[in-house]
């Protein structure tokens, strides 16, 4: 009895794990437990346990600022993953032509990625100036009517942060995707070709298919990374002009720091934790009939 | 190029080898318009990602009343360094104007002990998880995965509530507590799988010689981690010294990492905009992971594929 006691919990294992328990359990379990929690409560600049029911949901989604802010990160989300799969999947596509240079190709696709999202967001936002970034360059060269600010426009602000991501991350996207296209068998290719099919169609129809699991990947990254977008946002555009490029992630740390309302900051918390958690239970629901279904087999 | 596609490639070259007579040189090529058309592409593609930084690095060496002129694509006519002394000694965010090199200094403050701590610990966490597995250590492990994914925003404010609690917060080691928990779900997840892909016999024979939990850690396993360790620095050591939102949130006034300072500077209201300056001030910023991005090579790839394969 003693020993198997000690086989289950092995001492060392467990004081070794520690910090993994406190982790675990304090940050994701107890930290969020105390996130939502608040959200209920009418919190100021620190945590009360004044419970007010759904009133700072109800105040929330009468915000424009986060109505704003839940367009945006639509919008950004749909454009930047498009986009970012499309452009990465055809810089793969022609990165795997055998071609000369592939290193230094690949070099130049990547290093952006290694970057902190402020020296994106900057260098972007000088690129854009209008009196001295790329409108100037191109009025200097003679073409004078020629109209590129998109940074200082409401409407076209957020093109600007797309386009900035695409710089930023689609270099990875055409790694994770090279990578998946270096996995397909090269007798898959040499079969389509037997059977006269043309290299796009065997690309759509027989290899892509094929890399789900790179997709996956690529896609699960931005995703991670489009949720979480605020260095971009803060160095880029500061969430202007007005309120035109406010994020959910940037909403929620100016209502926690500069506005001091916890309560309807951790109500926009919770809801953006809310996507994840759908998303996150419902592909382990399928990873969980898939084992079932195939232990079943067994 | 990988071997496979080279052989595939090259039908004949076993039998030519056999026969004695090795092709060499590069093999001829026909330039058709297709090729053309990949290369014109891949040129266009690489201008899209190489033309930012080569106006930053231009704008960084002009004086201003040249930049003014508005010539954003031009060679600096007197390139000077002023600009990168100013950035690194003198440039002003509000009233300090000591640039950016305490942002610097903080961020090796930061960066060298997260990185370390989280690396150990994650270590450990891994080889309990694969190797000593007590019950209910992959629902921590769950949880954990699941932790990589919640927006940070999530626990942030709990984590601020905590740390002042304890009196950590905008500290250094309420910022490096900070970065340990967050690399805590990916770091562990590399080396889980890791240590997994180890026969599992090499745990076994030491079990049978007597070895324990730490002796098999440092004996055994920690000599063996060094080529995920590498991947582990890499990914840990860009990605703390990018960070910008913990560091602005955690680690307070006079531990402020470089990004902040950098983004303090540039988006400064005050004064006249110096951008010879910001764009020298950026260039800094960004030269330590690009340095560690262009010498580690094909280990930077290997560490973002590593910590992609968490879905």
């Amino acid at each position: 009895m003693q020993r198997s006691w000690r086989q289950r919990f092995h001492l060392p294992a467990v004081i070794g794990t520690i910090p993994m328990i406190l982790v675990a359990v304090s940050v994701f379990v107890i930290g969020i437990g105390f996130s939502v929690l608040w959200s209920f409560t009418s919190s100021k600049l620190f945590p009360t346990y004044d419970f007010v029911g759904l009133a700072q949901y109800r105040r929330l989604w009468a915000d424009s600022r986060w109505l704003v802010s839940v367009n945006n990160i639509w919008f950004f989300g749909l454009m930047s993953i498009s986009c970012n799969m499309v452009f990465g999947y055809l810089l793969a596509v022609f990165m795997d032509q055998r071609i000369r240079q592939e290193d230094l190709f690949r070099s130049i696709f990547l290093y952006p990625f290694a970057m902190s999202l402020i020296v994106t967001g900057l260098v972007w936002q000088w690129v854009l100036d209008p009196n001295l970034g790329l409108q100037a360059a191109m009025r200097n060269l003679g073409w004078s009517s020629f109209s590129f600010a998109p940074l200082v426009d409401a409407n076209t602000a957020i093109y600007a942060l797309v386009v900035a991501g695409i710089w930023q991350g689609s270099g990875v996207t055409m790694a994770i995707l090279l990578a998946g296209l270096r996995g397909v068998d090269e007798e898959i290719w040499k079969a389509a070709r037997v059977d006269g099919i043309p290299t796009w169609r065997t690309h759509l129809s027989i290899v892509a298919p094929m890399m789900k699991g790179a997709f996956a990947t690529a896609f699960v990254l931005q995703c991670v990374g489009v949720v979480r977008v605020y260095d971009l946002v803060i160095a880029m555009t500061g969430g202007g002009p007005g309120i035109a490029t406010s994020m959910p992630a940037v909403y929620v740390i100016q209502l926690i720091t500069v506005r001091q309302n916890v309560g309807q900051g951790m109500a926009a918390a919770t809801m953006m934790l809310l996507p994840v958690l759908v998303v996150l239970g419902f592909s382990g629901l399928v990873l969980w009939r898939r084992n079932r279904r195939q232990e079943a087999r067994v | 190029m990988t071997a496979g596609q080279i052989t595939a490639n090259q039908p004949g070259q076993d039998a030519l080898e056999h026969a004695g007579v090795a092709p060499f040189g590069p093999k001829p090529r026909r330039v058709s318009p297709g090729r053309i058309g990949i290369y014109v592409f891949l040129v266009i593609a690489a201008l899209f990602f190489l033309i930012p930084v080569y106006i930053m690095i231009v704008t960084s060496l002009k004086g201003m009343p040249e930049i003014r002129l508005g010539h954003l694509f031009s060679l600096p006519a007197e390139p000077t360094f002023q600009p990168w002394a100013d950035a690194w000694l003198h440039a002003c965010t509000g009233r300090d104007c000591n640039g950016l090199s305490p942002g610097f200094y903080n961020s090796l403050k930061i960066t060298v002990p997260s990185v370390i701590i989280s690396i150990i610990c994650a270590s450990i966490n891994g080889y309990a998880l694969t190797f000593w597995p007590y019950k209910g250590a992959n629902l921590l492990f769950g949880l954990l995965v699941f932790g990589a994914f919640v927006p940070y925003q999530v626990v942030i404010y709990p984590l601020i509530i905590g740390l002042s609690s304890v009196g950590l917060f905008a500290t250094l080691p309420g910022i490096i507590i900070i970065h340990t928990i967050f690399g805590m779900p990916i770091l562990t997840l590399l080396f889980r799988n890791f240590y997994a892909a180890l026969p599992v016999e090499l745990f076994k024979a030491a079990r049978v010689d007597g070895a324990g939990f730490w002796r098999i850690f440092f004996s055994i396993m920690l000599p063996m981690s060094v080529p995920i360790t590498v991947v582990a620095v890499i990914l840990q050591v860009t990605g703390i010294w990018n960070d910008f939102l913990f560091g602005i949130v955690f680690a307070g006034r006079s531990n402020w990492p470089m990004t902040v300072q950098l983004n303090n500077i540039v988006n400064t209201t005050t004064g006249v905009r110096e951008y010879n300056v910001n764009m020298a001030a950026t260039i800094l910023t960004a030269a330590v992971p690009l340095i560690i991005y262009f010498v580690s090579g094909r280990w930077f790839v290997r560490g973002i594929a590593a910590g992609a394969v968490k879905g």
